[in-house]
């Protein structure tokens, strides 16, 4: 098999907030390397650091020591409108609260990170990206009208339509019942069994985290464990 | 982001809060109408008085004498007796004055008008043959003076239109006989109204012969016993020729008054008085379109204020475009074309309100007085220029808050 670079290297990833005179470390020397086409979990307790480092791989943020290499680039150094730039071509991101546009239609929804690109046949590309996730048929109607589990298929769409390199979930099924946490789980799995999507899933339940084949543990501001998933799931075959 | 998609993104954020724009646009409309509003009635004072003058002729200057100096102390302009009937005449010369046509002497005092009980006090006004034509009157009734009437002074009168019927109310005047300080003086003729009203009256004065007003209602007498005149209006060929025409009367008047270093007269013009009365009314539309434009202002500030609660509101929506990969400059230009297109869309909605309160207005009676109105159409453009300004300039500082949200804290906005 080929060597490519990682999607995704930590460098001995530090950061440190100040609030008022006090430091805060968030993240102490994390290394950590994800490849294409893998599917993996992030865990820990809240104030763990995994959304720090969240928002660092997003490039939502950056380190404050470490390297971060996204496909080989470094984001060291770059401002806010050149992190935006990045994030628009190659970060996906899927929220807890879904985060779509109230007042527009899923199919709007869809389209609007494409606004920001230079990409052409924009309406094609966001309904092609509805159909990935089996919504075809809801683009008219507005995020309201919809169920949370077909909410949170629109956030998903939204982070697929520009083919990102990785996509980062939050908290995916943090909303949702069991059921609906099945169809967004299927979905994902779908999308990195057939389209070797990169997932990186953020979720403190284990149940969620075994649908993965790696988890990632943090616990103050370390990695304390990277092992592959034990006994994984299949989406909808729960014991 | 291209124009039309921030354009589209734009409208959409402002057809999603229809009350809140709308009410943001009324601010703008209010100022933009009484900006069009306010300088029509200014603009419209000015081309009425203008044209009040104009109608008086434009193909006119007036000579007058200039100031009597007592002891150093200069009197009124047109004080001083320096102009004589014989410097009125020599200034009817084809070949030191081509630019000439006709001249008109006038002597001016007010006298008692009495008519067997009714009485006035008004303009009497001592003129020659000349003055009908020059000064554009016509006769109604009657006829005009003769060189005969002048040459043996007569006591004979023309009456203007409002001053007959003071005295003579709906009767006829021609034929009688009215006093004038006492004198008896016979009506010869009936002056048709020259309309408008206000200052200087054109209809209310008394015409007698200017050697009648000389000799017998008063007036100053010369060293050389020759008769003074007030002021000459003279008839120049058209308005283009003021300059040669001032040039040729103020020569002779020199030559006639041997004067070698200041002149004992003025020359002024027709055109030059409309031009002084159109900048003290040009003053008079600036101070009525600055308060037009305060209230532009304040709308202005509406704006400014609904943009900032507009931002802190969409706050979680500027949080997830910019993870979607916004720019800063995304953001900014969304908000200002958004602030833009309200005040623009104002401005616009404001000329057509104001074009139409000045076509509604114009000519309605107004305490008596007919009120003008008059739609300028670079006013409006700069109205309309304006109120874009003022949601550029208004909008920029909502944008640049909205622009700096750092995207983690937005998206974490309640």
């Amino acid at each position: 098999m080929q060597h490519s670079p990682p999607v995704i290297a930590l460098q001995d990833v530090a950061k440190t907030y100040r609030m008022g005179r006090v430091s805060v470390a968030a993240l102490q020397g994390v290394s950590l390397s994800i490849d294409r086409g893998e599917m993996l979990a992030v865990m820990g307790p809240s104030g763990s650091g995994k959304s720090t480092m969240m928002n660092i791989v997003g490039c939502l943020d950056v380190p404050s020591e470490g390297r971060y290499l996204l496909e080989g680039e470094d984001v060291r150094g770059m401002n806010d409108d050149q992190l935006a730039e990045v994030r628009q071509g190659k970060i996906g991101f899927v929220f807890q609260t879904y985060h779509l546009l109230p007042r527009a239609t899923a199919l709007a929804n869809v389209e609007m990170p494409l606004m920001y690109g230079n990409g052409r046949n924009r309406r094609e590309r966001a309904r092609e990206a509805l159909a990935r996730v089996g919504l075809a048929h809801r683009a008219a109607h507005l995020p309201s009208e919809l169920s949370g589990g077909e909410q949170q298929r629109v956030g998903i769409a939204r982070a697929l339509v520009k083919d990102p390199s990785i996509l980062l979930a939050d908290e995916p099924t943090g909303n949702l019942d069991t059921k609906s946490s099945d169809e967004i789980m299927a979905v994902l799995q779908r999308l990195n069994s057939e389209e070797r999507l990169t997932i990186l899933l953020v979720t403190h339940e284990m149940d969620i985290a075994r649908h993965t084949n790696r988890i990632v543990s943090f616990r103050d501001g370390r990695v304390v464990d990277d092992a592959p998933a034990p006994d994984p799931l299949l989406a909808g075959q729960r014991e | 982001m291209t124009p039309l998609t921030t354009l589209l993104t734009a409208l959409d954020a402002l057809n999603s809060n229809k009350l809140r724009s709308g009410l943001t646009l009324l601010g703008i409309i209010i100022g933009v109408t009484a900006v069009i509003a306010l300088t029509g009635i200014g603009r419209g004072a000015q081309e009425s008085i203008t044209s009040r003058i104009e109608a008086l002729g434009t193909n006119l200057l007036f000579v007058q004498p200039g100031a009597t100096v007592t002891f150093g102390f200069a009197g009124a302009a047109g004080s001083g007796t320096s102009l004589t009937l014989e410097d009125s005449e020599a200034l009817r010369d084809p070949v030191l004055a081509p630019s000439v046509v006709d001249v008109a002497p006038e002597i001016t005092t007010f006298g008692q008008i009495v008519f067997e009980r009714e009485n006035t006090n008004t303009q009497v006004v001592g003129v020659t043959p000349s003055y009908l034509p020059v000064r554009a009157y016509e006769l109604e009734d009657g006829r005009p003076f003769t060189e005969a009437d002048l040459a043996r002074s007569a006591q004979v009168a023309l009456l203007g239109s409002t001053t007959a019927e003071d005295l003579f109310g709906l009767r006829h005047p021609v034929g009688h006989t009215i006093r004038i300080n006492g004198r008896p003086f016979e009506v010869v003729g009936l002056l048709a109204s020259r309309g408008g009203g206000g200052f200087g009256n054109l209809d209310d004065r008394v015409l007698v012969p200017v050697t009648t007003a000389y000799y017998r209602l008063g007036g100053q007498r010369t060293a050389g016993g020759e008769v003074t005149v007030q002021r000459i209006s003279v008839q120049i060929a058209d308005e283009n020729a003021g300059d040669a025409a001032t040039a040729e009367v103020s020569s002779i008047l020199r030559l006639r008054h041997r004067i070698t270093g200041e002149d004992d007269f003025s020359v002024t013009s027709q055109v030059e008085t409309i031009e002084t009365l159109e900048e003290t009314t040009q003053t008079f539309v600036i101070f009525l379109g600055a308060i037009a434009g305060i209230s532009l202002l304040v709308g202005g500030i509406g704006i400014m204020n609904i943009m900032l609660v507009s931002v802190t509101e969409r706050t979680r929506e500027i949080g997830i475009r910019k993870a979607m990969g916004a720019k800063r400059r995304d953001i900014l230009s969304q908000f200002l074309v958004e602030a833009v297109l309200l005040s623009l869309a104002g401005g616009i909605v404001g000329v057509a309100l104001g074009y139409a309160i000045t076509h509604f207005f114009d000519g309605v009676e107004l305490a008596s007085q007919p009120l003008d109105m008059v739609f300028s159409t670079d006013i409006a453009l700069l109205a309309t220029a304006v109120s874009g300004a003022i949601g550029l300039f208004f909008g920029i500082y909502p944008a640049m808050q909205a622009a700096r949200l750092h995207p983690i804290d937005a998206l974490r906005h309640e």
